[in-house]
């Protein structure tokens, strides 16, 4: 092994030959210097390292119900099952997350500390949090860090209410990138679960007929078909059912740890390279 | 007094000649004219209470609060100058916030009340600046169960069981010496804390008052400093004049008897 700081733990040039610097794209060549090395441009996160893979919503009549799974990857490696993605904020927003862990963890403290300067702080009993403004602040702190080269390696849907007790549901993720709609999925729940839901509220407007059972089902069939096909995805997940009761109040039914039942692999057999590599 | 004309009163960071410095004891005396504020220590959490003089009936009843949070597990009441207040929690909650963003974790009562104390003496230390004009009490719950403090002017920084300061210090201090503070509940607490401030109110009676409780405790907040429900602040209220009416009611038969 070589012991010279700058090479320090790389097997010997002597024994191995010299290493190719073109592997790495960002390799540090033979002749660094301390000089030259600050001279390098300053790295950024420039891809995910844990993460978690797809966060699935939609409202319904009276609220809306968000749902992840509580893996995290480390590439393809299953490497935690007791990530949770789901975070309330104030009193009746859940901001779900999926992509990189660290950055998400990372979201946690910040929101941690709005809920402290906008909610703990205020002892007159002004006006809290919504889901709204959560969203907007969460949109500005991404855009900022995409703008420094520099993202929050999340896609962010946020759920909620509006002042108006109309249900709130708005996606924001690393680049920036903002919009609402009635479901709303990342990763690859966009794919999976989108054509489910859409399948129950094929229009925006439409979520006022879909009532809290319905909705469930639904969601309960999206996270077993991304069980079924997202090989990142896991069979134990959380979900947040915000609602209205019968007097216009708020209740947050966080529920952990559900599993994925009713699962049926027969379809495995009959697809190439799915499962058994028997053929 | 004997610090006048002498001029050791004049500035901060001088010494009387006997050891005294009397810009901190002046400050002391802005304090005492302020409305009562107390605090109790139970076994199960803490109770903050403060006797809200109401200066002008144009004030909107429950609003412009006294006791404030600094952090999710800490409350703050004071007596004395309340901008001097506002600054005092302004800064306790940058504390709290700087130890979270190093340390991920909460901070702890007793390290808080470090960092103030540091803080507050500080302002005894230069002539450029005046010492607090309040005592607060600050009281919580962490990892290692309630803790109650009271920080002086001068930067000194105690534990208590009771703590209670401004105007009515004198007869709360003697009515919170009465309580036995390893067996109190937090709920008996709260209504003795509306005794107390009521009681001590007899030396300002001339002016209506407003009482505010808090409490922080593991069980009814789940460790969260919040004002103490409507419910059982009525019910506090009550407690507390209840002996009233028996003394007016007596010192009316009184009356009576001499007619």
């Amino acid at each position: 092994m070589n012991h010279d700081p700058f090479q320090w733990g790389r097997p010997s040039n002597e024994t191995y030959g010299a290493y190719n610097h073109q592997i790495a794209n960002a390799g540090v060549p033979d002749n660094t210097t301390h000089a030259s090395l600050d001279a390098f441009p300053k790295m950024h996160t420039q891809q995910p390292i844990i993460t978690g893979t797809s966060v699935i919503a939609s409202k319904f009549n009276n609220g809306i119900i968000m749902a992840a799974d509580n893996v995290g990857s480390y590439g393809s490696l299953l490497r935690f099952s007791n990530i949770e993605r789901l975070i309330k904020v104030g009193s009746e927003t859940v901001v779900g997350l999926s992509g990189d862990v660290s950055d998400m963890q990372q979201i946690e403290r910040i929101l941690d500390e709005l809920e402290t300067s906008e909610e703990v702080y205020d002892n007159d009993g002004g006006d809290y949090l919504r889901a709204a403004n959560v969203h907007e602040y969460l949109s500005r702190v991404m855009y900022n860090r995409r703008s420094k080269m520099n993202p929050l390696w999340n896609s962010i849907i946020v759920g909620g209410f509006y002042r108006d007790r109309t249900p709130f549901l708005k996606y924001v993720d690393l680049v920036g990138v903002t919009y609402s709609s009635s479901t709303i999925a990342t990763g690859f729940g966009s794919h999976l679960a989108i054509p489910l839901l859409r399948n129950l509220i094929p229009e925006d407007k439409d979520y006022v007929k879909v009532d809290e059972q319905q909705i469930t089902k639904v969601v309960e069939d999206s996270m077993r078909v991304l069980f079924y096909r997202d090989a990142r995805s896991g069979d134990k997940y959380s979900q947040v059912i915000i609602k209205l009761d019968e007097e216009g109040k708020v209740v947050f039914e966080f529920t952990k740890e559900v599993k994925v039942e009713n699962q049926s692999w027969r379809f495995a057999k009959d697809i190439r390279g799915y499962g058994s590599s028997q053929q | 007094m004997t610090s006048i004309g002498t001029g050791y009163d004049l500035s901060n960071s001088v010494f009387s000649p006997d050891g005294r410095n009397f810009q901190v004891e002046y400050a002391m005396k802005a304090v005492e004219n302020g409305g009562t504020s107390i605090g109790i220590k139970c076994k199960d959490g803490v109770v903050l209470a403060v006797e809200k003089i109401i200066n002008s009936k144009l004030l909107v009843p429950g609003k412009n609060k006294r006791i404030q949070t600094v952090d999710r597990h800490i409350g703050v009441v004071y007596s004395g100058l309340l901008p001097d207040g506002r600054h005092f929690v302004n800064r306790a909650r940058d504390e709290a916030q700087s130890f979270k963003s190093i340390y991920k974790n909460s901070i702890s009562v007793p390290h808080l009340m470090d960092r103030l104390g540091i803080y507050v003496q500080n302002y005894t230390c230069y002539n450029s600046v005046r010492p607090f004009g309040i005592v607060s009490i600050v009281g919580g719950i962490d990892d290692n169960g309630p803790h109650l403090y009271m920080i002086e002017p001068s930067g000194s920084c105690w534990g208590y069981s009771g703590a209670a300061t401004g105007k009515g210090r004198q007869l709360a201090k003697s009515e919170l010496e009465k309580l036995n503070y390893e067996e109190l509940e937090i709920k008996e607490a709260v209504k003795l804390a509306a005794k107390i401030i009521h009681l001590a109110h007899e030396d300002n009676k001339d002016k209506d008052y407003e009482l505010e409780i808090s409490w922080v405790s593991k069980e009814f907040t789940k460790g969260r400093h919040e004002f103490v429900p409507d419910d059982l602040l009525e019910e506090a209220k009550k407690f507390a004049e209840e002996d009233d009416d028996e003394e007016e009611e007596e010192e009316e038969e009184g009356d009576e008897m001499q007619e």
